[in-house]
């Protein structure tokens, strides 16, 4: 697991350079989009469709904090985004829209989940790790489930956004763009001096070698353990965003199979480079939206029914498809601008 | 009262026990030898069902259906194979759980595809129908019996294979030291297929088996593939026995928590809390379980690899 | 006489009914060099990992300066100044040689729970770490992926890896294996100049370097010490003629 990923030693010289613009564009290109969506003529469409991206790309991104720099594959980070979600849920029905309660309130509750099931789940190795974080991801799944008061099975829809000191700045779809814009930019930076800190430093000497690690006096636990704290609060609070968006939550936030699609998202952007991940997501998400009008247009010498045929079932062509990236597009997409810089 | 229902909720624990066990097996085998993360199994056992509700569509009959249902079942898992999971073998785990992801896509929306998004039934064989009396005054089905039966038999002859014929003494091998295997001079390969082809027709018997009873719908594979990895990893990953007992405990733990646990907490709790808090306990025991056996025994109850 | 540096008392390891080490007792005193050498299978590298905690011992203690260390875990070991390198090379290759070894000063200079200044700009893990390659002679090659340094440079980066931690004792797995005639003249040169700064255990096959360098030397057979002396002690020892050296000359 720890082959593909790129060292971070700061030794790579012109990719270095051209990794510092890939981000750049990123976030100019996100702060460029509103202003070209008012012209697009579906500026609410545009304006959701982004919000989207950016929530999960800060979900991914947290996951590539502990996969993409601590090689752990964790499969049940919906977990928290169902923590987030059903904390700002729970609490706007209980009468508390104040998002600076819901944050905090979301944020301890990721911790405490994270601080628990990671204790457990990393005197695991491999295989079993991947398991024991599944099976953890399910236990919250059928907790929500279980939960009659706020839907059940069925979810619920959550009674109004979260406010801001009170004021309901955030019901205007534009405000809460740039709102996730700035949680999306504040936590790049975060996580962008974490990798190059002391500790994260420490987490990515753990994913190449933890027993040398070990030999020079560092016990991987205990970094591991606060990687998967720290990536687990940021997807709680990835959970809180996304439940302000849809203002609808459900236990469908955290089954096994989102789990499995966060993780495509980082690995199809490319693994331990933070904004590879948003690009990831933004790929995946795009991808899932278009895919079937893509369908639609291919499909054009096809019989009607056969072509609506088609398009109902573009899963069956995305299925295909990521196993066709997992044998042959190693390194993701931030892989396949480093081969193109060298070649 | 209680103790008619404990028992009858012991019979359908056992039950589902041994269909997970079905499951299971060629899940810790092929995790065991091969080093192989395969989240399609769950979906074979989906395209078991669907073909037996296929078969006995179009044959009328639980018999013929369940023998043309086991080799197709058998040549769909060697078609995956040699398409998608024979180029994983030496990729890592997040690789090969990321292409086996994109199978359960595919194969969940296949199945929309060919017989539509409606749920299919199959009816039980005339000869299996209806309940018999094993107790006094308490029915229970036919059908359900003849699962256990299937599935006990079914263990039985795997323990055989497994223990007495030189694929399983591979296998076995296998599965605590591959390289060691093939140092041998043993065609890694085609052991490797075989586990393969015959996990995957065990899956796809066990979706034969309860198509009768549960409804054949897409993504039914999906929850009990994750109910099949607790199960080999509370058994210890590549140890048959160690999948038969863990599926037996998942099993009688699900079954047997979910109808109990509510009375059971009725002690501790007041009547509308206990049912409550009951009910939101219940499906998570499993999984308690799991954690709980895991913080001891890391490597599950019976580790196979040393 | 002084306390010794390390202590084994009698320590045995066993898979099941293989004995690999035998009731090895071993006492090394302070500021010497203490080679152990014997046949391929002898239980060398073994006898390393229980002394450094990455296997644990069936039985006996490790006493490291007066305290017993047998239960600790290796990263406590190494907080406690008990260094070691690895027979196969065991390094970060993605890192640079500089951040290899700044990654082991880091572990003993402050926290490492810090998660906002860039750490490869730290200028006191940086110089410190330099100066552990310059003692290596690596500090040429400072900048250059650990993964892209030649196998002797690689042996080199081990030592330099071992010595940030600032050890009391330095437990060497045969830093000479594979290295070519200049590399191993340096590596012998590099270890004289340490042994005055402190206590070092050496596994290594190379006769002319153990019986340069070593205060003492140990011979393990099949797991067992068959005769601890000094480097003339042993050349002379018959019984060590008989059970080892045999036929080789030294």
């Amino acid at each position: 697991m720890t082959a593909r990923a790129p060292s971070g030693s700061g030794t790579q010289t012109r990719f270095g350079r051209r990794l510092g613009l890939a981000p750049f564009l990123l976030f100019a290109a996100f702060a460029v989009a509103p202003f070209l969506a008012a012209f697009s003529g579906a500026e609410g469409y545009v304006l959701s469709l982004l919000t989207r991206v950016m929530i999960f790309g800060l979900a991914a991104m947290s996951l590539d904090l502990i996969l993409g720099y601590g090689a752990l594959v964790s499969f049940g980070h919906a977990a928290f985004l169902g923590i987030g979600a059903y904390a700002v849920g729970i609490l706007a029905s209980q009468g508390s829209a104040e998002i600076l309660i819901q944050v905090p309130v979301a944020l301890a509750a990721s911790a405490l989940f994270a601080l628990v099931t990671g204790a457990i789940s990393l005197r695991t190795k491999g295989v079993y790790f991947i398991m024991i974080t599944l099976a953890f991801g399910q236990m919250l799944f059928f907790l929500a489930t279980s939960l009659a008061a706020y839907g059940g099975d069925d979810g619920m829809t959550v009674p109004e956004r979260s406010r801001l000191f009170g004021s309901r700045l955030l019901e205007s779809d534009l405000a809460f763009y740039w709102a996730c814009f700035l949680c999306l930019l504040a936590l790049y930076g975060l996580l962008r001096a974490i990798v190059g800190s002391r500790f994260g430093r420490v987490l990515r000497g753990t994913r190449e070698n933890p027993v040398r690690m070990e030999s020079i006096g560092y016990h991987p636990f205990r970094y591991q353990l606060a990687a998967y704290v720290i990536s687990g609060m940021m997807a709680g609070l990835a959970g809180c965003l996304m439940a302000n968006q849809t203002e609808f939550i459900s236990p469908a936030y955290m089954t096994w199979q989102r789990s499995g699609e966060l993780i495509f998202m980082v690995v199809l952007g490319g693994l331990g480079s933070l904004h590879g991940a948003i690009i990831g997501a933004a790929a995946f998400l795009l991808l899932e939206e278009f895919l079937p009008e893509f369908l639609h247009a291919a499909g054009f010498l096809l019989q009607d029914d056969m072509r609506t045929r088609l398009v109902e079932n573009w899963k069956m062509i995305f299925g295909p498809l990521l196993i066709l990236i997992v044998l042959f597009a190693r390194g993701g997409i931030m892989g396949l601008l480093r081969r193109g810089d060298h070649g | 009262m209680t103790a008619t229902l404990l028992f009858v909720q012991s019979l359908n624990g056992l039950q589902f026990g041994l269909i997970l066990f079905l499951i299971a097996a060629g899940l810790t085998l092929v995790f065991g030898v091969m080093d192989f993360i395969n989240l399609a199994h769950g979906v074979q056992y989906m395209v078991g069902a669907y073909l037996m509700a296929a078969f006995s569509a179009w044959t009328g009959n639980f018999g013929w259906a369940l023998l043309l249902a086991l080799p197709s079942a058998l040549a769909v898992g060697l078609v995956l194979e040699a398409l998608v999971f024979r180029h994983l073998y030496d990729r890592d785990h997040l690789d090969q759980v990321l292409a086996t992801f994109g199978v359960i896509l595919f194969l969940n929306q296949g199945v929309k595809f060919v017989w539509g998004a409606a749920p299919l039934n199959v009816p039980a064989p005339g000869w299996l129908a209806g309940s018999v009396e094993i107790a006094d005054g308490l029915l229970y089905p036919v059908y359900r019996l003849a699962i256990i039966a299937a599935g006990l038999l079914v263990a039985a002859m795997l323990y055989l294979i497994v223990n007495h014929t030189r694929v399983g003494m591979l296998v076995r091998a296998g599965a605590s030291n591959a390289p060691m295997v093939s140092a041998l001079g043993v065609n890694i390969r085609r052991l490797f297929m075989i586990v393969f082809g015959f996990g995957a027709m065990l899956a796809g018997f066990a979706g034969a088996m309860v198509a009768p009873i549960l409804s054949v719908e897409p993504g039914m594979g999906d929850n009990i593939l994750i109910l099949a990895f607790v199960v080999i990893v509370i058994g210890g990953i590549g140890s048959i026995r160690g999948a038969f007992v863990a599926a037996l405990l998942v099993g009688l733990v699900d079954t047997v928590g979910r109808s109990f646990a509510p009375n059971l907490l009725r002690l501790l709790l007041d009547p509308a809390t206990a049912s409550q808090a009951g009910r939101a306990l219940a499906p998570m025991l499993i999984y308690i379980f799991m954690a709980a056996i895991l913080f001891f025994r890391p490597s599950g109850l019976f580790p196979a690899k040393r | 006489m002084a306390e010794p540096m390390l202590e084994l008392r009698h320590l045995k390891k066993a898979y099941g009914a293989l004995v690999v080490t035998d009731d090895v007792s071993l006492s090394v005193q302070k500021g010497t060099l203490h080679a152990i050498i014997g046949p391929n299978g002898a239980g060398k590298t073994t006898l390393i990992h229980q002394m450094s905690g990455l296997l644990p011992s069936g039985s006996g203690e490790v006493v490291l300066d007066g305290d017993t260390i047998t239960r600790l875990p290796m990263h406590e070991r190494v907080r406690r100044g008990l260094a070691r390198s690895f027979q196969i090379t065991s390094i970060l290759p993605g890192f640079s040689a500089l951040e290899n070894v700044a990654m082991a000063v880091q572990a003993r200079s402050g926290s490492s729970f810090r998660f906002f200044a860039n750490a490869s700009r730290e200028q006191a893990l940086n110089e410190e770490a330099t100066s552990c390659l310059t003692t290596v002679g690596l500090g040429e090659r400072a900048g250059v992926p650990a993964g892209l340094l030649s196998h002797g440079e690689k042996r080199q980066l081990e030592l330099a890896i071992a010595l940030a931690t600032r050890p009391k004792v330095l437990l060497l797995d045969e830093p000479l294996a594979g290295t070519g005639h200049d590399d191993s003249q340096r590596v012998v040169e590099t270890l004289r100049s340490l042994k005055e700064r402190m206590t070092i255990i050496l596994i290594e096959h190379d006769m002319d370097a153990v019986f340069s360098l070593a205060d003492r030397v140990s011979v393990l057979v099949y797991g067992r010490v068959i005769a601890t002396d000094t480097p003339a002690g042993i050349r002379a020892n018959p019984e060590v003629r008989a059970a080892y050296l045999g036929d080789e000359v030294i």
